[in-house]
């Protein structure tokens, strides 16, 4: 038997819990009011940078209900219609979580683009969502400049994936 | 006994089928939360509730954190007018020499009105109270387009209510609690605003697509508007009061009719709520479908008597209805106008359906006010800061 050093193992609030409220917090502070030169803050789906990096550190029961919370907070905190974030990061996660053999071992690039294609799912389930509750699908211009904003989050993403990939011995 | 003690203890599910597992059981539940919601209705649903739990959880929060902004806000202010005094205070100065005749036509064109609405009998719509708030968060994706104010339901804030600033419409009050409300903005994309062009008077809807600009839909007739032409709120269904200014048209490069909104002139960091509720709204809808006639006078009713009997006698065909008020109620007409001499009545159908006759001793052909087109409320406009018992004057 191995034994395992407790600083090495996966505590679900240190990879989880952390880096939740750590997004949520900065998902609030985003929606203050500031405005320069007639432009607001940017407002990046910070959430899915959980999604993307859960998936790909180890499969978790907790990770897809944390998603799912998370999205729920944004739809609260945003005044979107209730469950449509939630179920676009449960979404990417499930994406991310069947691709998640292909990724081991891959360079910056690849996962970048699965990122990219993440972000781009979890995107579309909002656009279908939003053209099944309302008939109109949101402007192309609008949706690109989230997306684009949130796709260049990654590299948050790819610390916290070399945080805690490797941390729990166990799943070596 | 635990589990692990137990005769399952052997058995090991491989983690990433129970992930996914989870993945679609959140699923599921996304999607019953996504179907259960209602958000772009204006009537009361169950998640409401909890929207209005989370902004009221949320104003001090965004309090907090807008607190430093308003400073920083107020101090770039006071460093740029101490700077530029001199400047403003000659564009100022011009600015009210331009507009001192537009004053002065403003106060006859007025006196004209009241006296033509008074001659008319124009049920004119009561003034509109409203209550200042500041804007304490902002929420600006593709999927949604809000922001939150800091006046609730204790200053009389209600679910759809009409949100302004100083330039013009802004959107619609989507939730209500203890001393914050949720505005929806009119570019998010589940906003409809019934519109009409001010030089066509046209309708249409207006339609939030999470751009800057919403567009123009379902437009009647032809050439409807054109660019440059001044977008109004029509007042149809009752939920925003007519006249409201929402911006300017032009054609986008997609070809689509899209507003260039006049709040826009400005940041939203201050709005008026307009605690506006249409007689629809206040109204009893089952007491409005149904009819009820009141009982005829005797003499009128041995009339009827009579004409009843006479019209069976000669076999003629049962009239719909005899009885002289149900005949004025489904009549209904927009403007009628009937001569009795020697004075001239005329029975006008307000904004809202409501009749009143007066007496008028002019012929209605030729009265001026025959051309008098209704104009919009421009108060809201007129740039005066917001107070918390400020009414906007009758449109």
């Amino acid at each position: 038997m191995t034994f395992v050093p407790a600083k090495q193992r996966l505590e679900p609030w240190s990879w989880l819990g952390v880096p939740f409220l750590i997004c949520a917090i900065a998902s609030v502070l985003l929606t203050v009011p500031i405005r320069a030169f007639g432009v607001g803050l940017p407002q990046p789906v910070l959430a899915l940078v959980l999604a993307f990096a859960w998936a790909v550190i180890r499969p978790s029961v907790l990770a897809p209900f944390l998603l799912m919370l998370f999205g729920l907070f944004l739809d609260l905190l945003w005044g979107g219609p209730i469950g449509l974030w939630g179920l676009a990061l449960v979404a990417a996660y499930g994406l991310i979580l069947a691709v998640r053999p292909t990724l081991t071992g891959r360079g910056i690039a690849v996962l970048w683009i699965w990122y990219a294609a993440a972000c781009l799912l979890a995107f579309g389930v909002g656009v279908l969502i939003t053209f099944a509750k309302t008939s109109e699908i949101p402007n192309p211009w609008s949706l690109g400049w989230q997306i684009l904003i949130t796709i260049l989050l990654y590299p948050f993403a790819g610390r916290l994936i070399a945080r805690y990939e490797d941390a729990d011995v166990r799943f070596r | 006994m635990s589990l692990r003690d137990g005769p399952f203890q052997d058995i090991k599910v491989p983690l990433t089928w129970t992930a996914a597992v989870a993945v679609v059981v959140t699923a599921v539940i996304g999607v019953a939360l996504v179907l259960g919601d209602r958000r772009e209705t204006v009537q009361g649903h169950a998640s409401e509730v909890a929207r209005d739990a989370f902004d009221r959880v949320a104003r001090p929060v965004s309090g907090i954190l807008d607190a430093p902004v308003r400073w920083v806000d107020g101090g770039v202010a006071g460093v740029r007018s101490y700077f530029f005094a001199v400047s403003e205070n000659r564009r100022l100065k011009q600015e009210v020499a331009d507009l001192t005749h537009w004053r002065n036509d403003a106060i006859a064109l007025r006196h004209d009105n009241e006296r033509y609405e008074a001659l008319l009998g124009l049920r004119t719509d009561p003034p509109i109270p409203m209550v200042a708030a500041r804007v304490i968060a902002d929420d600006h994706g593709p999927f949604a387009q809000t922001r939150l104010a800091d006046a609730g339901v204790e200053a009389g804030v209600r679910s759809g209510n009409p949100v302004m600033t100083e330039h013009g419409l802004v959107g619609r009050i989507l939730g209500v609690a203890k001393g914050v409300s949720r505005i929806l903005l009119l570019t998010d994309v589940s906003s409809r605003l019934p519109i009409m062009d001010d030089r066509t008077d046209s309708r249409g809807i207006l339609t939030g697509d999470g751009s800057g600009a919403p567009t123009l839909e379902y437009l009647r007739g032809d050439q409807p508007v054109k660019a440059g032409d001044r977008i109004l709120s029509s007042g149809d269904g009752g939920l925003f009061p007519r006249g409201l200014p929402v911006g300017e048209v032009y054609q986008s490069i997609d070809g689509n009719w899209r507003v260039r909104l006049d709040a826009d002139d400005g940041p939203i960091d201050n709005v008026r709520i307009l605690l506006f509720r249409d007689v629809s709204q206040l109204a009893r809808q089952p007491g409005l479908s149904s009819t009820s006639i009141p009982p005829l006078a005797p003499a009128d009713a041995a009339q009827v008597a009579a004409e009843a009997n006479a019209a069976s006698q000669s076999s003629a065909p049962p009239a719909s209805t005899s009885h002289p008020t149900h005949a004025a109620a489904t009549a209904a007409p927009t403007v009628a106008a009937t001569q009795t001499a020697p004075h001239l009545t005329v029975t006008t159908t307000a904004t809202h359906g409501a009749s009143a006759p007066v007496h008028a001793p002019v012929a209605a052909s030729a009265h001026p006010a025959a051309h008098l087109k209704h104009r919009p409320a421009t108060a809201a406009s007129s740039g005066a800061p917001p107070a918390p018992d400020d009414t906007m004057p009758p449109t």
